[in-house]
């Protein structure tokens, strides 16, 4: 709590002490004792009430009328009066409907300072120092002043400060802070880290390649601070809802004030009941406060983007975060998004050796290459058989563009592509199967299989499309560069059924804006892209999702909602997130609108006094509140 | 131009007072409040002077709502 907030509680509790004991004081009937019961009430109104009262004054002064001070002081003036005016002594309501509005005041204002710390403790990221060699010794210096290309260290437990590149040690680090992801990401010399990870195992130095102002940290709270203001709907609408409905309670309240007795007097000739009215009206400026609609809708989006900042899905806008909820078309980019983006061995078929000879044969063979199919090749045998030394073969005679001839362990070894296998009369199974690169090998002119190198799906790939569809996104779509055949393999082990290959990347933007004006009005289009060649679609598109675009400039530029790792999941936790805040925003409206409508209708009609309208009022905040900071949890 | 202010201020309903005071300044195109996060972005008209100009949302501000406060 602030000094300001604490002032407030402390005056409620005086005033609450003294409204009780006030209770118990019999005053006599007369008229000194009667003027010192006013007296004392009037001093514990003006207790609680005195900064309404002053706000209200300067408010009629400021030509702002119809502002909740106004209204508050209006209803508990005008009760005091009433009860003066009837004689019936009953100051309670006055003071107890400007207590409970303070108390209201002061929960609102403590729930938003919270969960104002809440998110800023979510996004707590920034690094304080960055420690720089100095003249043998470690000095700590503000990140902002370290320039690109200087060697920083960072200890165990610091966060990396600045982007950069490992220059010497080998560690964990750990990116939860980033990405949402818990697991720990290896790091050596020559890995390009970013920051706001933290290091995890040990020491290292880091040679920095960009200034702390551009650097993932910089950029991401920048980001994440600028989000809320890009409005949402729902946000418009409320802030338009609460500057119409609160003068129009005030004009209702008049007319209540004043007609029903002009009518009953002067028409049904039943006399003046202008107390009753002028009672009746006063409850309803105490309804009229806009407050729990006002203070929910936009903290209920900050929760939420907090929320989903935390679960590693930066959304640039409530806006945003309002779309994304009613996506009901994901377009993904196959390379990147779908699959890893680089190429490794998917398939290894061999034919009369076995698989670890197949892979030792073709790395041993391929010891020399520097092509990608051959660091594929030897990066598997590494991968699958990391305890064996690799060493290359002893005779190596590169084909330009066939492939390899080696002589390993007195075999002679081909590899390569079909016209290496052709020249040298091999009998190969030739396979109409166009997917990826086949490569063949033969050990002594004996045709010894093939390996497939292909862009690998990601692991999480088909369990993402599977959660899409499972959350009722009606169409779930593939764009793709590939050709038909391949495309459809990877699409049906995936579960997609709708895809579009043999892509050029402007083809991209034409069948996005074919989607776009296919679809009805209200659905959204939401495309997923690695960020690389995709910014013209990513802007394109109702909504623009970039993966993996931690280091990716241009795509946290053209991406409306960015994830911070490149698993496809995310897409459909984002969208979760999305609806469960739209969720709670609307629950807020209509039961914020509505309890206030039956208030209102219960006042004008005498069911409802004073006290049931505070309590409906400062209620109804306090579980609209409630109800907000729920978005903040995005975990089930 | 754009630049982005510090505010403080009480309540939702106020911010959004503050919002609409500081668009109907001279020299702002356009200015949003964000509550939550307690800060106004400003747009500016081509050639205005910023800091005359967020004197006057300051002033035009504090008619509408006397208790905020743009930190400049």
């Amino acid at each position: 709590m602030t000094k300001k907030q604490k002032k407030v509680l402390i005056r409620i509790i005086i005033a609450a002490v003294a409204l009780v004991i006030l209770f118990f004081i019999p005053f006599g009937a007369g008229f000194i004792p009667q003027a010192v019961k006013l007296l004392l009430y009037l001093a514990v109104y003006v207790l609680i009430g005195y900064d309404i009262l002053r706000k209200a004054f300067k408010g009629i002064l400021n030509k702002q009328v119809f502002d909740e001070n106004f209204l508050m002081a209006i209803a508990t003036v005008g009760a005091f009066v009433l009860a003066i005016y009837s004689g019936s002594g009953d100051y309670n309501e006055a003071i107890a409907v400007m207590l409970f509005y303070q108390i209201g005041e002061l929960f609102q204002a403590v729930a938003v300072g919270k969960s104002r710390r809440n998110i800023s403790e979510l996004m707590d990221i920034r690094p304080d120092y960055a420690l720089v060699e100095q003249g043998g010794e470690l000095v700590s210096v503000d990140p902002d002043e370290v320039e690109v290309g200087t060697v920083i260290t960072v200890r165990v437990g610091d966060k990396i400060p600045i982007d950069g590149r490992i220059v010497s040690g080998n560690t964990t680090l750990n990116t939860a802070a980033l990405t949402g992801e818990s697991m720990p990401r290896d790091a050596g010399p020559g890995d390009d880290v970013i920051s706001g990870c933290i290091n995890l195992t040990s020491l290292v130095k880091i040679e920095t390649t960009r200034e702390f102002g551009e650097s993932t940290v910089s950029r991401i709270l920048e980001l994440v601070e600028n989000s809320s203001s890009n409005k949402s709907r729902s946000e418009n609408f409320i802030s338009k809802f609460a500057r119409v409905y609160t003068p129009l309670v005030c004009y209702l309240a008049l007319a209540l004030a004043i007609l029903p007795p002009l009518v009953e007097g002067l028409i049904l000739h039943n006399g003046f009941t202008f107390d009753t009215w002028i009672y009746r009206a006063l409850t309803f400026l105490v309804i009229s406060c806009p407050c729990a609609l006002v203070i929910s809708i936009p903290l209920t989006f900050f929760a939420g983007i907090g929320g989903a900042s935390k679960a590693g899905v930066l959304v640039k806008g409530s806006n945003y975060l309002e779309t994304l909820s009613k996506t009901s078309y994901v377009v993904m980019d196959k390379t990147g998004t779908l699959t890893k983006g680089d190429f490794e061995v998917t398939d290894v078929s061999p034919v009369g050796i076995d698989r670890h000879d197949f892979l030792k044969y073709a790395a041993m063979g391929e010891w020399t290459s520097t092509h990608p199919v051959a660091i594929c090749l030897r990066n598997e045998y590494t991968r699958e058989f990391p305890d064996e030394e690799l060493k290359g073969a002893e005779e190596i005679t590169e084909i330009s563009g066939l492939g390899v001839m080696a002589r390993i362990d007195r075999h002679e070894i081909l590899i390569g592509n079909a016209k290496l296998m052709k020249r040298y009369g091999i009998d190969y199974n030739e396979s109409t199967d166009t997917a990826g690169t086949r490569i063949y090998m033969a050990v002594d002119t004996e045709y010894a299989g093939y390996a497939i190198i292909d862009d690998a799906v990601k692991e999480t790939s088909k369990e993402a499309i599977r959660k899409l569809k499972a959350i009722n996104v009606s169409h779930v779509i593939m764009l793709t560069g590939d050709g038909d055949a391949p495309a459809r393999r990877v699409a049906d082990e995936l579960g997609i059924s709708e895809v579009y290959s043999q892509l050029l990347p402007e083809d991209k933007v034409s069948i996005v804006e074919k989607l776009i004006s296919e679809k009805n009005d209200s659905e959204v289009l939401a495309f997923v892209g690695d960020g690389i060649n995709d910014a013209p679609v990513l802007s394109r598109s109702d909504v623009g999702i970039a993966m993996g675009a931690l280091g990716s400039d241009a795509a946290i530029e053209a991406a409306d909602v960015v994830l911070m790792d490149d698993d496809p999941l995310k897409i459909s936790k984002a969208i979760q997130i999305a609806r469960k805040c739209m969720r709670i925003v609307y629950e807020n409206i209509y039961f914020a609108i509505g309890v206030k409508v039956i208030c209102l209708i219960l006042g004008a009609v005498g069911l409802a006094n004073m006290w049931l309208a505070i309590f409906a009022d400062v209620g109804v905040m306090v579980i609209a509140v409630l109800n907000a900071i729920r978005a903040l949890r995005t975990n089930s | 131009m754009k630049k982005s202010y510090k505010i403080d201020v009480d309540c939702a309903v106020c911010a959004d007072k503050m919002e609409q005071a500081a668009k109907k300044t001279t020299g702002v195109k356009d200015a949003t409040v964000n509550f939550m996060a307690l800060k106004m972005n400003v747009e500016f008209e081509d050639g205005a002077d910023a800091g005359s100009v967020m004197q006057e949302v300051l002033k035009n501000c504090k008619k509408v709502e006397d208790d905020c406060e743009i930190f400049l």
